[in-house]
């Protein structure tokens, strides 16, 4: 296993820049997600690691060797893709133990590794079975099994659920992790779902228009946002944004919306013009003691929260409350917010300015 | 709009059960919501009620009259498909304006403009009424099918699955819209889905399906709180509800051999120890993973919990509910 790290890597298909000069490093052992939009260059940058495709310029290194420009073949990695391609005509076992073999590996040995692996798997009783005849589950784990028993350094996977209906996407999910906690394999895994990402990942890359918007822990991605793009992709629902122009000064810790002061972190940069005020669902209160007020247009029963949709004189924002409290569409409202929480950012470049909350991580 | 009651329809399909001896009852102005996996009869009972099944026995009501013998077009009602079907080379406006336009129906122009109009409006998409339908993105289809629908005013509105080919955020979105709009309008909707965030958000009524049969019908609330079933237990709420042994804590009603306790309803603290598995920042909240004896358990703690995976701690039931071994509740 192997630590992955990418410096500088672009990708250019013609006058298309899929992937602009990112740099990351995965970890030896790490879970890591690569996450974004459809479009965003996460599936471009996962087959640069794979050597797929080829970067115009910047460096792969895999366990310490430059390998960009070498082919898959010579990289030592296992690719697992959504749409899990097995041999039809070979039951389970040849499945798993035919890359073994072509790689020269004694027949003995092959199917010893693969017992080893179809352990792991939960799969050692279906050896001898056919895979035309295999749940959808069944043929992932199979799949999955063929790239563990290589053994290599890295395994790569591409939306690798994401054919899966909703539930048993769910549990699948839990047993590739808990497959990966067990082997300790560097794991490379990519998605366009954030609560798969935050589910899954020790470490998330959010990536937007060929651009790494950030890199970090699950939850300091979610609590400390480095870009309005990171800030609404990310939670369910996302981050609400208050619009307002004013002046932030460096060490102040309030602002003024609509003629209320609201307290935020200690800021450590100064701004001004067209800002954002950056609230996330549960970070708001409502208080009839509050200045700042706001309408209800929707509430959203979810069970044990209630997830309401209020207009401000700033835009609209969500807030996620008890459903024990009962409020109604129409009702005014007064809101607080917990100001250790809030981000603000610049509205023009989406960036986030820096504060007490967030210095070190944007 | 109009009331609309199934009673006791049955409809199978060769060997296969559709929906059996199911009773219904729609109030004018309700959003009622079907949920239910796959197979649970949900589309079936949908297209009774538009005329595109017959029931091999029941009835069907609408404003207390039976329907069952009668066409769809005669039923006056709408459907939306997961599908959104527009003509591709008409604008907006002649995509609102075709269900008018027919023979039957014959709109006076200036009605017709008029309804275009206020339609568009409620769906926001007045700006792009000049536009070609293909110009439109994915959700501005189907807010235009659904368009297509309202622009009738049928007596109700039968929607199938309407939002599932969409993406999670335009899906939130037009949640909070669907259900602003059918409140404007005073629309009776009936919404059939396997989503139970659809379900519990946007229904006045929620009634859930299991193999053809409504196994309970009431408010999201009601649903929520107070299931008939485990298996209505386990269709709301997610994390899922967790279910065990009654032996596992003690102190059961009679009758009871299983404790359904919902994520949020479990206490740390003090109780019986189980061994934290995995962890699982979510960002608002964070997911525990358990292990208790022989069984999986999972809860909700704070984003920022210090509780590390390979900690020991305690549990302990709060306003749990009980079944029995057939998985009805026990009270």
């Amino acid at each position: 296993m192997a630590q992955i790290r990418i410096e500088n890597v672009r990708k250019e298909f013609g006058d298309f820049t899929a992937v602009q000069s990112s740099t990351f490093t995965v970890e030896d052992g790490e879970f890591f997600m690569l996450l974004g939009p459809s479009g965003c260059g996460k599936t471009t940058t996962l087959r640069m690691m794979a050597g797929l495709e080829l970067p115009t310029s910047g460096e792969i290194y895999i366990g310490g060797e430059e390998v960009g420009m070498k082919p898959a073949s010579q990289r030592d990695i296992a690719f697992v893709f959504q749409m899990f391609a097995l041999y039809p005509h070979m039951n389970v076992g040849k499945n798993m133990s035919y890359p073994l073999l072509s790689q020269g590996m004694s027949k003995s040995d092959a199917q010893k590794r693969v017992r080893e692996v179809a352990k792991i798997l939960g799969i050692e009783g279906m050896l001898n079975k056919s895979v035309s005849g295999l749940s959808g589950g069944d043929r992932q784990r199979v799949a999955l099994g063929r790239a563990i028993v290589r053994e290599p350094k890295a395994f790569l996977m591409d939306e690798p659920l994401g054919a899966l209906d909703a539930e048993f996407r769910e549990h699948m999910s839990e047993e590739l992790r808990a497959l990966h906690d067990r082997m300790g394999a560097t794991t490379i895994y990519v998605t366009h779902d954030q609560l798969e990402a935050m589910q899954m990942g020790d470490k998330i890359v959010v990536m937007n228009h060929g651009v790494v918007e950030q890199f970090g822990k699950p939850q300091d991605i979610y609590d400390k946002p480095a870009t309005m793009f990171v800030a609404d992709f990310i939670g369910s629902p996302p981050m609400s944004f208050l619009h307002f122009e004013g002046l932030v000064l460096e060490n102040s810790d309030s602002v003024v919306l609509s003629g209320e002061r609201i307290a935020i972190p200690t800021q450590r940069e100064a701004a001004q013009g067209k800002l954002v005020f950056g609230v996330r669902p549960e970070h708001v209160t409502l208080s009839d003691d509050s200045k700042f007020r706001g309408e209800i247009l929707a509430t959203e029963y979810l069970g044990t929260s209630q997830i309401l949709t209020i207009k401000t004189l700033n835009g609209n924002l969500k807030a996620r409350i008890s459903s024990a409290q009962r409020v109604d569409v129409g009702d005014s409202v007064g809101l607080t917010f917990n100001e250790k929480t809030i981000t603000l950012f610049n509205a023009e470049s989406g960036a986030a300015i820096r504060s007490d909350l967030n210095e070190g991580s944007v | 709009m109009a009331d609309v009651e199934l009673i006791n329809v049955t409809k199978s399909f060769d060997k296969e059960i559709g929906i059996e001896d199911l009773s219904l009852q729609i109030n004018d102005g309700e959003f009622v919501v079907l949920l239910g996996p796959t197979g649970a009869g949900k589309t079936t009972t949908l297209r009774c009620i538009a005329g595109l099944e017959k029931p091999d026995s029941g009835e069907v009501l609408i404003d207390g009259q039976n329907v069952v013998d009668d066409s769809p077009a005669q039923r006056d009602v709408a459907m939306v498909f997961q599908q959104y079907s527009l003509y591709p080379h008409l604008t907006v406006r002649e995509n609102l304006e075709f269900p008018l336009k027919s023979p039957i129906l014959n709109t006076p122009v200036d009605v017709m403009n008029r309804k275009v109009n206020e339609v568009a409006e409620v769906l926001r998409i007045s700006h792009k009424l000049g536009n070609k339908a293909t110009e439109l993105s994915g959700g501005e289809m189907q807010r235009v099918s659904m368009g297509r629908a309202l622009v009738r005013n049928p007596r109700i509105f039968l929607m199938d699955e309407p939002l599932s080919s969409l993406d999670a955020k335009l899906r939130g979105d037009l949640r909070v819209e669907l259900k602003r709009i059918q409140a404007e309008l005073g629309a009776t909707i009936l919404y059939v889905t396997h989503d139970q965030t659809e379900a519990m958000t946007m229904a006045t009524q929620i009634g859930v399906l299991n193999n053809g049969r409504l196994e309970q019908f009431g408010t999201p609330r009601d649903i929520y709180e107070n299931p008939s079933s485990q298996y209505v237990a386990t269709r709301l709420g997610s994390p899922r509800i967790n279910t065990l042994p009654v032996s596992v804590f003690g102190g059961a009603p009679l009758g009871a051999t299983l404790i359904g306790l919902r994520p949020e309803h479990i206490e740390l603290g003090s109780g019986q120890d189980c061994e934290v598995t995995r962890i699982e920042h979510l960002g608002d909240q964070t997911r525990l993973h358990l292990r208790l004896d022989d069984h999986d358990v999972i809860t909700l703690t704070d984003a920022h919990t210090p509780i590390k995976v390979g900690d020991v701690i305690g549990i302990a039931p709060n306003n749990p509910i009980f079944f029995d071994a057939s998985g009805a509740r026990v009270v």
